[in-house]
């Protein structure tokens, strides 16, 4: 039993199911990251001082941060885009690209967590660092998931390019949309909690 | 169809890059920009506003929302209009209950 | 796709297909992607849920019309730790309330209405073979059950289960036991088996639909799970964060909703501070209230197909109450603060939160009185389903009137947090939600199992439900009127304003008990019709939706043949038509 308009677009909407999926998906997480901004507004304007966040934060590391995910969204559309050119050795390169860009990503995101930690900077301490960890913690734990995600299209699940390529260049545009989601996640924490 | 396909991918491409230069030189500017330690408002306002940019480059090109369908549109609406209420009401909320105390 | 793709592709699917044949046990019964079997999955897990969500307050209700008592028998099961001797300590009497209200609608109503029946009607009524993503659909129950045995190990930790109230309020609940922690990860658990669950709805009803069924062709059912999914899609991620930011504050020591100079008996807490009680309250209630809407939206579907069904009639104004049901919607996710109008807020938000309130009374009207007009001058059939669909109504009506003072700011003064809100919500969920719930379950039965429920049974339930609700929830307003407050352990019995009401406790009571006594004919009818019911065809109830062109029950794929819309959804007493219905998929 097969279920319609999985890879072939239904005709008077002009979407696929795994398109609508994934964008309601990102409908939620704006959600949930808005929650956290809420909460960010609520707690910083009822504070009665609130640090700069270049005073606490390491600015150039995250900017490098930024940039380097930046890339990887380019990266990412360019994976895609190779598999619409039907150049599946070019889309390899650039998705792996995409997932050394993202582990760059956490590895520096380590080092800035180990180095709060080692100066006794802790969620505990004040609440910009509370929001900061958290904020910045669902993050990572997003760009895991991406990661995770694109890693198996990368790999094992890059199979179903040779079965049902249509159907595989749809997924990776999916898994696309949510790597770039998670880029413009980082291009609102990033001046929020580092620049102002 | 598939040639249709190659020519729009080649004109696709060129945007990308173009909004990767233009992501990269709109990050150096709010850093710079953050780097002047304006009035927290203004910062605010400015930093919002670049992020906005970037923020709007990387959902219309990256992630094709500029030639989307209806559905997804409005979707999107909705969600932004709920996003904008979560974010305003309890920060207003709250100030209005400290203003009528007193405390403010 | 090039000619090998198309080949290579079809391959695939052939070897696919040939695949299906070969599921064992566990793939067709247990980790079944059948919309169908996780359907039932979700309501009979809900079904449990609900009762031992019941027997909970059952065990409450000793507590409030014996204070002090001991408990014979059972008490002593319960052990030293909850009731000594036999007689409830405050503790246990507050882990009672929080989980009670926790599983009645996380684990009982909601899986029961959106996943159970959601899941099992929404594909067939519109005609699609399956959900649009069947093994989403089925991570999203084992995600609910993970869930739920969660909540359920947190009564077996140190300290119990989670005692702060469903709603979980900061301070308290940060300082509040492990079980506090575990109904955080539960909860955190059941949003994402909702979240993803409601992607999967709103995909499979605007993409799976059958040709010719338009949107103003949908059962209202199905308009009703789809605004239902919206409304989990986007309240229920902010009670996910604020979630993760009371685990932070619990387990990291962050001060998100603890103020500064807070003191914890007599102890100033070691905490940064700076933190916003409040913030917990905004983020839960954003939830919260679209989630009564969640509650009672599937209910409204359901009613609404059933009196449709035993009136012989169309509804009347369906276009309205389509309106009326996505402008409801869409006005619950800006209510939300006047369930904290006693929180200091300024007279502009309260005046702001009490018109949208206000406002939002409105479409519910329209629904019900629609409803109410459709009974008039239909041949109306007196089955089981039909008489908890109509009972319903007046039900719902009483719950629905009585929250117009709570919603008014001023009016609220007297009456928030006392028994007159308890009394309020439960009309609307208890014999609102769930006799309509129970409407379902003796309606589709048939559908899912090809046989009948016992007709006597189920009126034995429905008269001794329907006069124990009753008996259990109109004396709560008295209580709450005299100034009585919820979640007090010995229900008002130590206050001198409380002494002539505080009789009303034991007749509520004594409702629970023998309401539960009446619930034995349901569980048995249930179990003993699914082999011994009478033997039915596809479409008993002389119905017009597209899930009676179904076999009963359906075959894996749902239909023999594809099915196709031609008309409206209610196409009852047509004049000129050879029968009493013109099924919707009748060419």
């Amino acid at each position: 039993m097969e279920i319609p308009y999985t890879v072939e677009v239904r005709p008077d909407t002009g979407l696929t199911n795994g398109k609508i999926g994934i964008w309601l998906f990102l409908a939620s997480e704006v959600m949930l990251f808005g929650a956290l901004f809420a909460s960010y507004i609520l707690i910083r304007t009822g504070a009665p001082t609130w640090p700069r966040g270049h005073t606490i934060l390491n600015v150039p590391l995250a900017t490098v941060n930024t940039i380097v995910l930046i890339s990887s969204s380019v990266t990412m559309v360019m994976a895609w885009a190779s598999l619409m050119r039907h150049r599946f050795g070019t889309y390899r390169i650039y998705m792996g690209a995409t997932i050394l860009l993202g582990g760059v990503f956490l590895v520096i995101k380590y080092f800035e967590y180990s180095h709060k930690f080692e100066t006794g900077l802790f969620p505990s301490t004040s609440n910009f660092l509370a929001i900061y960890f958290t904020l910045t913690g669902l993050h990572m734990l997003h760009v895991m998931g991406g990661m995770a995600v694109n890693a198996y299209f990368w790999g094992p699940g890059a199979k179903l390019y040779k079965t049902n390529p249509e159907w595989f260049i749809n997924r990776v545009e999916h898994s696309g949309l949510f790597w770039h989601f998670v880029d413009l996640v980082w291009i609102f924490l990033f001046p929020t909690l580092y620049l102002l | 169809m598939t040639t249709d396909h190659a020519v729009d991918i080649d004109k696709q491409v060129r945007i990308y890059i173009t909004v990767f230069v233009s992501l990269m030189a709109l990050t150096i500017i709010t850093v710079a920009i953050a780097r002047l330690d304006l009035p927290i408002h203004l910062a605010v306002t400015v930093a919002l506003f670049v992020a906005i940019v970037k923020g709007s480059l990387v959902a219309c090109y990256f992630m094709h929302l500029i030639a989307e369908k209806k559905l997804i549109y409005a979707v999107l609406a909705l969600t932004a209009f709920f996003f904008v209420a979560l974010l305003a009401l309890p920060v207003i909320t709250h100030h209005d209950g400290f203003w009528i105390h007193g405390l403010h | 796709m090039s000619e090998q793709g198309v080949v290579a592709a079809h391959k695939a699917h052939v070897a696919h297909e040939a695949h299906h044949e070969e599921l064992g046990f566990w793939r067709k019964y247990v980790f079944s992607v059948d919309h169908k079997v996780i359907g039932i999955q979700y309501a009979v897990t809900g079904l449990l849920f609900l009762f031992f969500g019941f027997s909970l307050m059952m065990l409450m209700r000793w507590q409030l019309a014996y204070p002090g008592a001991a408990l014979p028998l059972l008490g002593k099961l319960l052990g030293e730790a909850r009731m000594p001797g036999g007689t409830m300590v405050p503790e246990f009497y507050n882990e009672l309330g929080a989980m009670h209200g926790t599983i009645m609608v996380f684990l009982g109503v909601v899986p029961l209405a959106v996943g159970g029946f959601g899941n099992f009607v929404v594909p067939l009524q519109i005609g699609a073979p399956d959900m649009a993503f069947p093994r989403l659909n089925m991570l999203s129950y084992w995600s609910f059950f993970l869930g739920g045995v969660t909540m359920l190990v947190s009564f077996l930790v140190p300290g119990g289960a989670a005692q702060s109230g469903w709603t979980s309020y900061a301070p308290l609940s940060v300082i509040a036991g492990t079980g506090q922690t575990f109904w955080l990860i539960g909860m955190i658990f059941l949003i994402t088996s909702s979240l993803l669950g409601a992607i999967n709805f709103i995909t499979t009803i605007i993409q799976l639909r059958a040709k010719g069924l338009t949107f103003m062709r949908f059962p209202f059912f199905v308009w009703a799970q789809f605004v239902t999914a919206f409304l989990l899609l986007l309240a229920f991620p902010p009670l996910e964060a604020a979630g993760v930011m009371q685990l932070m504050d619990r387990v990291a020591g962050t001060s998100f909703f603890l103020p500064t100079g807070l003191v914890v008996s007599g102890q100033v807490a070691h905490i940064a501070g700076g933190g916003n009680p409040l913030l917990w309250q905004h983020l839960f209630w954003f939830l919260a209230h679209p989630e009564v809407y969640v509650l009672i939206l599937p209910a409204m579907g359901i009613v609404s197909e059933i009196i449709a069904n035993n009136t012989r009639k169309p509804l009347w104004g369906y276009r309205s109450m389509v309106y009326s049901l996505v402008f409801l919607g869409f006005m619950s996710f800006i209510v939300w603060a006047h369930h904290m109008f006693m929180t200091g807020m300024g007279t502009a938000m309260a005046t702001f939160f009490q018109t949208t309130t206000m406002i939002i009374s409105i479409p519910s009207v329209v629904i019900l009185t629609a409803l109410i007009i459709s009974l008039w001058g239909g041949s109306i059939r007196y089955n089981t389903p039909m008489l908890f669909a109509v009972a319903f109504l007046p039900m719902f009506g009483i719950g629905g009137l009585t929250g117009l003072p709570l919603g008014l700011n001023v009016a609220d003064i007297p009456l928030h947090d006392t028994y007159y809100v308890i009394a309020h919500f439960h009309y609307v969920v208890a014999p609102g939600t769930i006799f309509a719930l129970f409407a379902g379950v003796y309606f589709w039965f048939p559908k899912a199992t090809g046989r009948m429920m016992n007709e006597t049974l189920g009126k034995i339930h429905f008269v001794g439900s329907l006069v124990c609700m009753n008996v259990v929830f109109m004396p709560m307003f008295i209580v709450g009127l005299h100034g009585v407050s919820r979640r007090l352990f010995d229900g008002g019995a130590s206050y001198d304003f409380a002494q002539p009401v505080l009789h009303l406790n034991v007749v509520s009571s004594w409702g629970a008990w023998i309401m539960a006594l009446f619930q034995i004919p349901f569980i048995f009818n249930f179990f003993w019709s699914i082999w011994n019911g009478k033997k039915v065809d596809q479409n008993p109830w002389e119905a017009t939706t597209l899930e009676w062109a179904a076999p009963s029950p359906p075959p894996h794929g749902n239909f023999v043949v594809v099915p196709q819309a031609y008309r409206g959804p209610y196409e009852y007493s047509v004049p000129g038509a050879p029968k009493d219905f013109t099924a919707q998929y009748e060419a």
